[in-house]
């Protein structure tokens, strides 16, 4: 049903799976593990995360950790970004590209002290993520650890979201949780559990999410449950997740980025930082410079947009943009859809698709072909919603 | 496991018949839980000629898209508009408001009774 869908039988399960078959979630295969696809209902959860909280499992995500002197400097050599210009208790968005400068993964880059980070990859490409950052970090003075398999991972995201969190932390560490900003993070005591509470997210909304010990995850899982009810909160399954993200106009690897994808496709040429610099001034070359400065200098052959359809039926992944032909016909192809669902909050059907420049204008009218028929859409920017 | 309607008879493809005359068909709620919150409906047209087995139109969910196959063949005499208006009542109500439209029946496919179908899906 789901396209990321896999044999279900191979894939791992967290440490909150008990949780999620108590709570009758229907599992799902995503990036090797079987995960919530939904608790009870996609809209409902979808809605909660708008208008109140969400709690996600997010286990699956890998968490890869440099620690060592030369943390910064093996980070501004593998990944396009400049992790060493980020602050302590900062957080970056970031990619990790091949020689050719496709993008391998999309990563946050989290940094916890000076001489230690935090890379938070996506569930299916952590492994790869890991080797590539041993790999090329060897001739830096950083050891790289994998610790995703001891590391559970849960997100509060919502309006509620810093009420919830807070009145679960410690009183010596609630100021730090109020006063966070986007795109940071801290350690604090929540639920009586040492935590590493990052205020960042996938759902457009603001929210925390609290990096936990595994074997401490199901107690934490139940007091944000417990605490979060009052207020609204519901468990969110990956359904809700990713109709979250689309909404929000974030990017899913696999589907606006893979291999074939250079940031600069992706609208995110920003956080490729072609003009670092290492400590002694000097320009840093990092993994896919050469590629990446010789694109962001040429025009793109194919560009992101967000498309908002104009009738009832939506278009998914893999279908392909067209142009509207006569009485409503199919016309000639200019693209594809990379994600693409009814918008719960919208109330019309929203998507991202690659489409060639020529067409990729504001207000550019085109159609999908959904299963045979010209479904009119026109370009819209990104992102579909923003919160208030 | 699931209770299914007695008076019912099901289609492999999650589809239910009454035996009343014309014959009223849904969803059944296993085909509603796997799809998630029905969004969109596409039915088949009153006066359409529609064969048993085949697609009649398709049932839209927040995350996917399935066809919907006619468990009889016949002349469909009704489709249920505030379904296709309001498809949420699918997933509330799929053997009762939920049901999507009406045939004047010529012959039935192979169909399961509650139990069987009830074995084979549940």
């Amino acid at each position: 049903m789901a396209e990321d869908q896999q044999d279900p039988t191979q894939d791992k399960t967290t440490p909150l799976h008990d949780e999620h078959v108590a709570l009758g979630a229907s599992l799902t295969g995503f990036g090797g593990w079987l995960m919530p696809l939904r608790y009870t209902s996609d809209l409902a959860e979808h809605r909660a995360v708008r208008d109140a909280a969400g709690l996600f499992d997010l286990s699956h995500m890998g968490e890869i950790h440099l620690e060592g002197p030369q943390s910064g400097a093996a980070l501004d050599a593998a990944l396009v970004g400049n992790a060493s210009a980020i602050g302590v208790g900062r957080a970056r968005y970031s990619m990790i590209c091949a020689d050719d400068g496709a993008v391998l993964d999309d990563l946050i880059v989290y940094r916890l002290a000076d001489e230690h980070f935090l890379v938070v990859a996506n569930a299916g490409n952590a492994p790869r993520v890991a080797a590539e950052l041993v790999a090329r970090s060897a001739a830096h003075d950083t050891v790289v650890t994998d610790r995703s398999a001891e590391t559970a991972l849960v997100a509060v995201q919502g309006p509620q979201a810093e009420e919830i969190v807070a009145s679960l932390t410690a009183a010596d560490d609630v100021e730090t949780v109020r006063t966070m900003k986007y795109y940071a993070s801290a350690p604090a005591t929540v639920a009586g559990v040492a935590v590493l509470v990052a205020r960042t997210g996938y759902t457009g909304e603001d929210g925390f999410e609290l990096f936990v010990p595994a074997d401490r995850a199901v107690g934490l899982w139940r007091a944000l449950l417990a605490a979060g009810e009052p207020r609204g909160l519901v468990p969110a399954g990956l359904s809700a997740r990713d109709s979250l993200r689309l909404e929000a106009g974030m990017p899913l690897y696999g589907h606006e980025l893979d291999e074939t994808t250079t940031p600069y496709e992706a609208g995110l040429g920003r956080v490729v930082k072609l003009d670092k610099t290492g400590a002694d001034g000097e320009a840093l070359p990092f993994v896919g410079r050469d590629a990446l400065a010789a694109r962001a200098q040429s025009a793109p052959a194919r560009v992101l947009v967000g498309l908002r359809g104009e009738g009832r039926r939506p278009a998914r992944a893999g279908y392909d943009v067209v142009q509207r032909g006569l009485d409503g016909a199919v016309g000639a192809v200019v693209g594809h859809v990379t994600s693409g669902a009814p918008s719960p909050t919208l109330g019309y059907p929203v998507a991202m698709a690659y489409v060639t420049p020529e067409v990729s204008a504001e207000g550019s009218e085109l159609a999908v072909d959904v299963r045979g028929r010209a479904e009119p859409f026109v370009v819209v920017p990104l992102p579909f919603y923003k919160r208030a | 496991m699931a209770d299914f309607p007695e008076n019912l008879r099901y289609s492999a493809e999650h589809e239910w018949v009454d035996d009343a005359s014309p014959a009223t068909i849904g969803v059944t709620s296993v085909a509603a839980d796997a799809l998630g919150d029905v969004v969109y409906l596409e039915l088949p047209e009153v006066g359409a000629s529609i064969e048993a087995g085949a697609v009649v139109g398709e049932i839209e969910s927040t995350k996917s898209v399935s066809e919907l196959y006619s468990p009889v063949s016949g002349t469909v005499v009704e489709v249920n508009q505030s379904a296709v208006d309001d498809p949420a009542v699918v997933n509330s109500d799929p053997f009762g408001a939920g049901w999507l439209f009406k045939v004047d029946v010529t012959s039935r496919g192979a169909l399961l009774t509650a139990d069987e179908y009830a074995a084979q899906a549940g």
